[in-house]
């Protein structure tokens, strides 16, 4: 067993009581995921993915087995260090974006750096660094409703890098868009793949997960297939689309 | 997170609900301003009764002879004389706690001054009736020692005397007015007094020294007291002190054994005072409890709003919890918007009601007593509302599932 696995779930098993049934939604899933890998989970739904997105994301806590998350055994923690470890360690991309409404894009990207306690100035640096980053540095005082779906993505993926976590996780992250935008987001993920960020992405997209360095499949709670690839190049795709039009 | 981005956070959700907002404080502004006003206004009723009954003097007490009896019918207080001027002036010298005391002998008869008549009242005494009520002359001079002892025919006029006997702007000090046909001659005018408790006006007398009243205007026992006296103490505790002293001093004067009844009567005028102010008190009370009530029904409001505020904004909850909100901050933030509105509430209300308080003194001729007290009492209790009734939608809202805040629609 390597020491310097970045995820390290060993047997986690997550069951939910709905009345008098329980529900098994994770039945023993061990994983390790490396530092730097660009991870795809797939599966239909009831698959348990969002549950194992859920306790990746430390808003979750296992029923039982371990979750090792940059060597902390975060299984048993409580809601504050919880929220703590989010704020830090993790970034969320969420399918409907969920960006604070009539609140400018800087503002929205500043929001975790609010909690973590950074001063202002500090703030305003590092969300326009983040926003910079994600190519909308001509529109940090925009509002969600004045930008398009693709924008608003890209404003919560700032919004996850700002407090420069370990790992990003993205739940359906193209969901909401169209194929060409998708194509955009993915090139994005690539990209900070490419720079050393850890990132694990839910879709139940074949071609979105085709982008990725490691494909999960997952069935019934259980890892059905765990592989890892070579992946598709979504900016040279992108490329390609332009020369067509 | 400190505690003015929270303030901010709490502003800027609360803006972008205007016309919510406003109507939600609006039940705290309804009953701060309603507490303010109500307070201000028993606070006016109290300070009238006041006036009114220090308009009659301070700490006065009131003593009067006992009653005749022939057969079973009583003659009421004052039909037979007991009191004698031996004892006025052993009340005097001898009681410490008495500052002033004075025979009152009136009797209502026509005067004339020389081409007017007016009838009055006209009053016998000496020097200490004006401190025991507490009256001063306007012009000229009050009645002295020397004129009661020499029974000098002057006299000091109320100021209804003087317009209806020398008109308006009139000064009639110097000149004569006939009491009984005896001349008198006026050597003061009182200062206004107004009215009594009962409407009575007291600017609608004259004053003359009691010895001159007894040998010119109404004979009578050399020896007797044929009135009242008035008797003023130093303080309202000395006035209940005096009361005790003078009846203890009066029955041994009187030689009244232990199973006989007084044969005079002593009213304190602060005990009807206390129980007028008793009275406003209640009313006072009241207003102020219906109030209360009524900003308990806005604190209510506030708790409704705040509840459909986090069941709307769920997934914002969800979210600043995924990215790292504990919930305390969650907490804070909804306690803060509740108590923001609860507060904002009740300034607007300590305003209104001001402005409300001022019109109704206006309105009534009420004095305009604002007791900074019950500002103080009404802001804070108008924030206490917001934390109580902010409680528990912010406990709610903290103790959401960040999971299942994200899935809500």
């Amino acid at each position: 067993m390597s020491a310097n696995s970045l995820i390290e779930l060993t047997d986690v098993k997550k069951e939910y009581r709905m009345g008098d049934t329980t529900v098994r939604a994770l039945a023993g899933v061990s994983l390790r995921i490396e530092a730097g890998e660009f991870v795809a989970v797939m599966g239909s739904s009831g698959s348990g993915k969002s549950t194992l997105m859920n306790l990746l994301g430390c808003l979750d806590r296992p029923t039982s087995g371990s979750y090792l998350l940059d060597g902390r055994d975060v299984s048993k923690l409580g809601r504050d260090v919880l929220a703590e470890i989010r704020n830090r360690t993790l970034g969320f991309v969420f399918q409907s974006f969920n960006l604070l409404t009539r609140t400018s894009a800087l503002e929205n990207v500043e929001l975790p750096l609010l909690y973590a306690g950074v001063g202002a100035q500090e703030r305003k640096r590092r969300a326009e660094a983040a926003l910079t980053r994600v190519g909308l540095q001509s529109r940090m005082h925009h509002h969600p409703n004045q930008m398009s779906g693709g924008q608003q993505q890209r404003v919560a993926i700032a919004r996850a890098l700002v407090n420069s976590p370990v790992v990003i996780l993205a739940d359906e992250p193209t969901g909401n868009l169209d194929s060409r935008t998708s194509l955009e987001i993915m090139a994005l993920f690539q990209e900070l793949g490419e720079s050393g960020m850890t990132i694990v992405l839910v879709t139940h997209e074949d071609d979105i997960a085709s982008f990725a360095t490691r494909r999960l499949v997952m069935r019934d709670g259980a890892l059905l297939d765990d592989r890892r690839q070579t992946p598709e190049v979504a900016a040279r795709l992108l490329q390609q689309l332009q020369v067509a039009s | 997170m400190n505690p003015l981005q929270t303030l901010r956070i709490a502003l800027r959700a609360l803006l972008r609900n205007k016309l919510r907002s406003f109507l939600t404080a609006l039940g705290i502004v309804i009953g701060v301003s309603a507490v303010i006003a109500m307070v201000a206004i028993g606070e006016g009723a109290k300070a009238r009764v006041e006036a009114a009954f220090s308009s009659m003097g301070s700490n006065l007490l009131v003593l009067m002879s006992g009653s005749t009896r022939s057969g079973g019918a009583f003659g009421g207080f004052g039909s037979m004389p007991t009191l004698t001027w031996d004892d006025l002036d052993a009340i005097r010298s001898e009681l410490p706690s008495v500052r002033a005391a004075a025979a009152v002998l009136q009797m209502s008869t026509p005067i004339s001054s020389e081409d007017l008549n007016w009838t009055t009242t006209v009053v016998g005494t000496a020097p200490d009736y004006f401190i025991a009520r507490n009256w001063q002359v306007e012009s000229g001079q009050n009645l002295s020692e020397s004129d009661v002892e020499s029974g000098n025919k002057v006299v000091v006029l109320g100021r209804t005397v003087v317009q209806q006997l020398f008109g308006h702007s009139a000064d009639p000090i110097g000149h004569v007015v006939r009491i009984k046909n005896v001349p008198f001659t006026v050597i003061g005018v009182m200062a206004t007094k107004g009215q009594s408790p009962m409407g009575q006006d007291y600017d609608d007398t004259v004053l003359v020294p009691q010895s001159t009243f007894q040998s010119k205007i109404r004979g009578g026992l050399q020896k007797f007291i044929s009135g009242s006296i008035f008797i003023s103490a130093h303080s309202p505790e000395d006035a209940t002190r005096a009361q005790r002293q003078i009846r203890e001093l009066l029955r041994e004067r009187h030689h009244l054994g232990p199973d006989q009844d007084d044969d005079f009567s002593l009213r304190s005028l602060s005990e009807l005072a206390s129980a007028q102010q008793e009275g406003t008190k209640t009313l006072t009370t009241l207003l102020a409890s219906i109030a209360a009530v009524s900003l308990l029904v806005g604190g209510i409001g506030i708790m409704n709003i705040m509840l459909v505020s986090v069941t709307e904004r769920t997934r914002e909850i969800g979210l600043r919890m995924a990215i790292g909100a504990k919930p305390r901050n969650i907490l804070e933030q909804f306690l803060v918007e509740s108590l923001v509105l609860s507060l904002a509430g009740g300034l607007v209300g300590v305003s209104l009601g001001l402005g409300a308080a001022e019109y109704l003194a206006a309105r009534f001729d009420w004095p305009l007593l604002i007791r900074p007290d019950i500002i103080f009492i009404a802001v804070g209790f108008s924030g206490a509302v917001g934390i109580v009734f902010g409680l528990y939608p912010a406990r709610k809202a903290s103790m959401l599932d960040p999971i299942e805040a994200l899935r809500f629609e």
